[in-house]
């Protein structure tokens, strides 16, 4: 990356302000102060900012590592042909999942496994398979068949055609459902903090129950960054890992 | 021991209770230029796919070098069998060169044997290697996609080429050079060539041998001129053109069939073994009734005249 495109580019500055902001709340004091003049500005201090992030970015990372792992293999186990009669029971279980709101797997797990951070985990794996899954089979699928018949007739064995063919020209594709997965669990993540892990939800949920409006402010501002700058990093992976004799434009 | 490089024998196929190939048996001598010939749907495609195990037999035999085609992995028979298809199905992120390197690279060649193969091949198919072998398909043309397609056919040297109606999606002038290149390689290598088309011209202009297919089976395996001049059955004689047969029968004979040899004539000489209909074409666009007639090497070896063409 050329040094103006690195100023020009959004990575920068979102990221600027999210660490920013991370490091030095105190900042946003007199923003505090003159946006609610009734109320005292206070910031937010049962757990450091940098603490809510690690344990935030520690759930997201667990979660959707492992959901990726597991997607990407479910998605290669339905599109090949031992697997292909396994398609529907597949779409049908993480449709499940995703339909299943988190809150009510945070319930339902909690009995389970106790309060902390691994209901959180476990709810967001559920829900963030599906955009993984199925951009995963239409990214394996969207391969053309002229191509997968050429490498198998000069002799390419399935595991060289899987790897060597299929997922490279899949890639783009798969890693949108990931991008897609991963903004979505970094919001989700914070209802987390109502059983009992550290999240950006953390100061959210206190402030809701303490009627201290700037710590909802100061959670939902940092969670939104978060999003965003994560976003921005996927858009930034794309262009990186798109296969080089791709005439495609980039998304 | 026999000379046929690939021998199909009672070979079958049906999808859903459809015999899609029914009861085949051809055998193709070493170094033929076969083309499997019929319309769409008629089992030329599923013959040949059955060849390098694409699609599995129902029942019969094949072999190829005289070995059974079962009798070897798939992966290692696919690998000694060159395989173009239409459309080409070069790999979109892989470049020129190492699309052409595909299978040197499964046969584990070195890097330099195989740096070098692929000079050698884009240079046969008049690409030049420092050009081309670091491009991207898609910054190719359509008829240098198809080359490249050959190229890497030919790239591990096999013995034998499957080709699916390799070019049926290029515009017709470059349909004509694609045939032309193809022709001259079969020639200069000495390959067995099995090509599917259901392009009648296309057939009478490459092939040694031709096979006709209708609905699964054959219905007859002839040279060009034996199927134009006899077409074995109403279906062979429909297909081939009951209509325009004239110059179909000018385009199976070589001019060196009805020259006359010693004598002479003015203008640019035609080759010998160019085919009638190209001499008719020379006659005609140079307002000459007589041609001189030149062997591969440019020596004058006769003439021609236009009685000789309808003799």
């Amino acid at each position: 990356m050329r040094k103006t495109d690195l100023l020009a580019s959004p990575i920068l500055w979102v990221g600027l302000l999210f660490f920013g902001l991370l490091l030095d709340m105190d900042a946003l004091r007199p923003v505090f102060a003159w946006a609610f003049p009734g109320v005292r500005p206070e910031i937010f201090d049962r757990a450091g900012f940098v603490e809510l992030f690690l344990s935030h970015l520690g759930l997201v990372v667990a979660a959707e590592a492992a959901a990726a792992v597991v997607g990407i293999a479910l998605a290669v186990f339905v599109t090949r042909p031992a697997g292909r009669d396994f398609r529907t029971l597949v779409n049908v279980l993480t449709t499940t999942g995703q339909t299943f709101p988190p809150a009510a797997v945070l319930a339902l797990a909690v009995p389970a496994i106790g309060f902390g951070p691994r209901p959180t985990v476990v709810a967001l794996l559920l829900y963030g398979l599906l955009p993984i899954v199925e951009n995963a089979i239409a990214g394996l699928e969207s391969v053309p068949a002229a191509l997968r018949d050429a490498a198998e007739g000069m002799g390419l064995s399935p595991r060289q055609r899987l790897c060597q063919i299929e997922l490279p020209l899949a890639a783009p594709v798969i890693l949108a459902g990931v991008r897609v997965s991963v903004t979505i669990a970094i919001g989700t993540a914070t209802i987390g903090s109502t059983v009992g892990a550290l999240t950006f939800g953390t100061p959210i949920f206190d402030g809701l129950a303490a009627n201290k409006i700037p710590y909802v402010l100061q959670g939902a501002v940092l969670v939104a960054l978060f999003a965003i700058l994560t976003d921005l990093v996927f858009a930034w992976l794309d262009r990186r890992l798109r296969p080089a004799g791709d005439g495609r434009t980039p998304a | 021991m026999t000379d046929a490089m690939i021998e199909i024998a009672g070979v079958s196929k049906a999808y859903d209770g459809r015999k899609v190939v029914d009861d085949v048996s051809l055998s193709v001598p070493r170094g033929a230029f076969c083309v499997l010939l019929g319309p769409s749907g008629c089992g030329k495609s599923t013959t040949l796919r059955m060849i390098n195990r694409l699609v599995p037999c129902d029942s019969g035999t094949i072999r190829v070098a005289g070995k059974d085609i079962t009798a070897v992995p798939p992966e290692a028979l696919r690998r000694r069998i060159g395989y173009a298809i239409q459309s080409t199905g070069l790999f979109p992120h892989w470049r020129v060169g190492d699309n052409i390197a595909t299978v040197p690279r499964l046969l584990g060649w070195p890097r330099e044997r195989i740096d070098a193969r692929v000079s050698e091949l884009l240079t046969l198919l008049r690409l030049d290697p420092g050009t081309y072998r670091s491009k991207y398909p898609h910054q190719l043309s359509g008829g240098e996609q198809q080359r490249v397609g050959v190229a890497r056919a030919l790239a591990a040297d096999p013995d034998v080429l499957l080709m699916d109606e390799p070019f049926a999606a290029v515009d017709p002038i470059t349909r004509d050079a694609l045939q032309r290149e193809i022709a001259r390689i079969h020639r200069a290598t000495g390959k067995t060539i099995l090509f599917v088309t259901h392009d009648i011209e296309e057939a009478l202009r490459l092939a040694s041998v031709i096979a006709i297919l209708d609905r699964g089976r054959l219905v007859q395996f002839a040279s060009p001129l034996e199927i134009v001049e006899h077409p074995a059955s109403g279906f062979v004689h429909e297909f081939v053109g009951a209509q325009g047969i004239g110059l179909r029968r000018l385009s199976v004979r070589k001019v060196a069939d009805r020259m006359r040899p010693g004598e002479t004539a003015e203008g640019e000489p035609v080759a010998l073994d160019a085919s009638l209909a190209d001499a008719l074409e020379a006659m005609t666009a140079r307002r000459s009734d007589r041609l001189p007639v030149a062997d591969r090497d440019g020596r004058l070896v006769g003439a021609i005249a236009l009685a000789d063409l309808v003799r």
